[in-house]
């Protein structure tokens, strides 16, 4: 399946064009990574790195000024750029997914959706394209969760609600049509809370109508329990139920029943 | 002067004359070779269900009403749940030795429906279901599968999500039986999933009663009809024929290892049972209609079923605007019956294939009957290629391989594999024969030699 207007945007090795749009950068091509990077970085994070930032390695799809682009045109590295717009994101999405590794793709035609594969920016560096990204409209700013005031048993409660259908109960992840459904144990608080709100790829998002900031407390501390769950039966196997449980059967116990079968029965022998 | 050993042996035998019987069985020979002691795994796998289950039952309530639970477990604190929920939890976690002895049944549950699996391969690959033994066979099939419907009330009694999951899986494979299916599901549940109170009722009875008698009878049928025919043997010496039975008596030989065997099970269930977790059901928590969980799965043993629900291309079989046969009929119903009616059916067609219509007491060796060995393992990796296709989710998860790419490879590979195995197995069946047939003459001809040499030594 594709993912329309994501794609197109390559890891080039041979990046030489620079791309020039607004108050363009000059960049230097760093082959391992095609990260396009002004010549100058100032040592604290800036609007103006921010913006020189994305006009080297976000406008190709993202558009000039985070207009988006809807019909592929040929930008950097004669890639077809195509991709949504980031007028009104805000500074969550930014965060979200830059700090997570989605952006910018290792591949266009990775798929299902973009991967949380590596982060090819410097802490300044993201947040300087956060700044620029949220001055481009009015989107919401960096969630700032505190699951410290939250309710575990409120948080298993939501979490299976609305969660564990595709995270899987104690959010070890899975699989639903069309997507990969990553495990959770990694994220931050703030990530948790993120992609709540945003809703990557085909999550859906929740408003703060649907789960309100302080349910949603609750559901990333029920979250980062998981991390350490209640194994009061001995070793968990994973927490993922009766798949790991038929392989103890077949692979610890069925060996040991057979050699002990093997041991105190006699073997064939043609005499 | 009382006697210890000679006046109770007395005071029995002159009110019950049992002392011939008693000498019979002391003499019952039983097999020694280790392949033979699977069926016993299974009975004392069983016996440690029984006694599992029977103290699980003194704190469980088989009952949805709702209540809410308070106890250690925080994540639960405060929320409504059934009672049968409520009291599988107080067990795990306030009942001494509540949790070890679940999991110890549960560990116990899928160890004896995989001994059972290995009893029948062995009982099949080395032809044992051959005439007179046809019905120990049937019955061993009607046992297994009675053993897969207990698992899953078992699983499905304690209402955390998975077991509500489960139910309504098989609720709509029960729905999906032509003609009967609407009727018959709604009689079993008392009314439209998740179904009536009284539901609980039936499935607990029919779980802690009626199926595990139904077992314990089946199996003293079953052991029965083994006595009265004896065990099959190999064809290991001379002294193995069709018609003399080779083996241990019942003591003061075979006692001692059974009793090993039935102390070793144990251990093994109840080590598992006390060091590795299964089924955290207050991990789960509880189970609502409307609730689910990504990656829910039966316990091994229906895992094929799963397979075969996931595996089944999507189509119906309608007459107008009426579904005659809805889809989980295919992967939930005729799936299973089919794999059972081939293995009941067995001993009759491979008769009627070899024209071998004798009795047989000796057991192949699974190269000495090619043609079985091999529909035997093509068959069973059909079954089992459908059962890993049950965990295709997982493998997603974990290797990466595409849920749609799987679903094409294991669509055509459950028949190309099972085709190739079968050629492949039964060629290295008939090379393996042909070498045994090489080895015995060499050894013949080389008796011979050292026979004739023997004699002009004794000549000069």
């Amino acid at each position: 399946m594709t993912c329309r207007g994501w794609i197109k945007f390559r890891s080039v090795a041979a990046l030489t064009v620079v791309v020039a749009l607004g108050t363009a950068a000059i960049a230097a091509a760093q082959p391992q990574s095609g990260i396009v990077r002004p010549t100058y970085e100032p040592p604290k994070p800036s609007l103006k790195l921010g913006e020189q930032l994305y006009a080297g390695n976000c406008s190709t799809c993202h558009g000039i000024a985070g207009a988006g682009i809807t019909r592929g045109r040929l930008g950097a590295g004669h890639v077809l750029g195509e991709g949504p717009p980031l007028r009104n994101v805000g500074a969550q999405g930014a965060d979200f997914y830059l700090r997570m590794g989605f952006m910018p793709l290792r591949n266009i035609y990775s798929q299902p959706g973009p991967q949380r594969t590596r982060v090819l920016f410097t802490n300044k560096e993201i947040e300087s394209m956060v700044m620029y990204v949220a001055s481009l409209g009015h989107g919401p700013g960096i969630p700032h969760p505190d699951p410290a005031k939250g309710n575990l048993s409120t948080g298993l409660q939501l979490f299976t609600d609305h969660c564990a259908g595709c995270h899987q109960v104690l959010a070890r992840g899975g699989f639903v049509t069309g997507a990969l459904v990553p495990p959770l144990q990694t994220l931050t608080d703030r990530q948790i809370a993120q992609a709540v709100r945003i809703g990557p790829y085909l999550m859906p998002r929740f408003s703060p109508k649907q789960i309100s900031n302080a349910q949603l407390d609750s559901i990333i501390k029920y979250v980062q329990w998981t991390n350490r769950p209640d194994n009061r039966g001995g070793w968990g196997i994973g927490n993922v139920g009766p798949i790991p449980e038929g392989l103890v059967a077949w692979w610890i116990a069925a060996p040991l029943l057979l050699i002990a079968c093997a041991l105190i029965g006699r073997r064939f022998k043609r005499s | 002067m009382i006697d210890p050993v000679r006046d109770p042996v007395r005071f029995i035998d002159e009110r019950t004359s049992a002392a011939p019987l008693i000498k019979k069985a002391m003499r019952y020979l039983f097999p020694d070779h280790w392949s033979f002691l699977l069926g016993e795994v299974v009975l004392y796998s069983f016996i440690v269900l029984i006694a599992t289950g029977i103290y699980l039952t003194l704190f469980f309530v088989p009952s949805t009403a709702h209540t809410i639970y308070h106890g250690p477990y925080k994540p639960l604190d405060g929320q409504t749940v059934s009672d049968a929920y409520k009291s599988a939890v107080n067990l795990s976690f306030s009942v001494k030795a509540g949790l070890l002895m679940r999991q110890t049944h549960h560990w116990a549950a899928d160890v004896f429906i995989a001994a059972m699996a290995m009893h029948l391969m062995r009982v099949f690959f080395t032809g044992a279901f051959r005439k007179p033994r046809e019905l120990i066979w049937l019955i061993g099939l009607l046992l297994l599968f009675t053993s897969l419907l207990e698992g899953y009330l078992g699983y499905s009694l304690v209402d955390d999500l998975l077991s509500g999951m489960g139910l309504a899986i098989g609720y709509g494979v029960g729905l999906s039986i032509p003609v009967i299916g609407g009727p018959m599901t709604l009689a079993i549940f008392g009314a439209p999933f998740p179904g009536k109170p009284e539901f609980w009722s039936r499935m607990f009875i029919t779980h802690v009663l009626l199926i595990p008698l139904l077992l314990a009878v089946l199996i003293g049928l079953h052991l029965s009809l083994v006595a009265a025919r004896h065990h099959t043997q190999f064809k290991e010496s001379a002294r193995h024929t069709e018609r003399r039975v080779v083996g241990l008596p019942t003591f003061p030989a075979q006692t001692p290892r059974s009793i090993a065997l039935l102390l070793f099970t144990a251990a093994v269930l109840f080590l598992l049972g006390g060091l590795i977790q299964i089924n955290p059901i207050w991990q789960w928590g509880p189970f609502e209609p409307w609730l689910a969980t990504n990656g829910a799965q039966p316990d091994w043993y229906l895992g094929w079923l799963i397979g075969a629900l996931r595996l089944m291309p999507s189509f119906d079989v309608t007459v107008g605007h009426f579904t005659l046969v809805p889809n989980p009929f295919w992967g939930g119903v005729l799936f299973p019956l089919f794999v059972l009616a081939v293995l009941a059916a067995f001993p009759w067609v491979e008769r009627r294939l070899t024209g071998d219509r004798r009795v047989h007491n000796l057991a192949d060796r699974p190269r000495n009957a090619p043609n079985r060995t091999a529909f035997g393992v093509a068959f069973l990796s059909w079954v089992f290629l459908i059962f890993v296709f049950g965990a295709a989710d997982r493998i997603f998860v974990l290797w990466g391989l595409s849920y749609d790419t799987q679903l094409f490879m294991f669509r055509i590979g459950i028949w190309v594999v099972p085709l190739v195995l079968f050629f492949v197995v039964r060629r290295v069946c008939r090379e393996l024969r042909a070498a045994d047939l090489l080895e015995e003459d060499q050894e013949r001809a080389e008796r011979a030699v050292a026979q004739r040499e023997g004699a002009v030594r004794a000549g000069t």
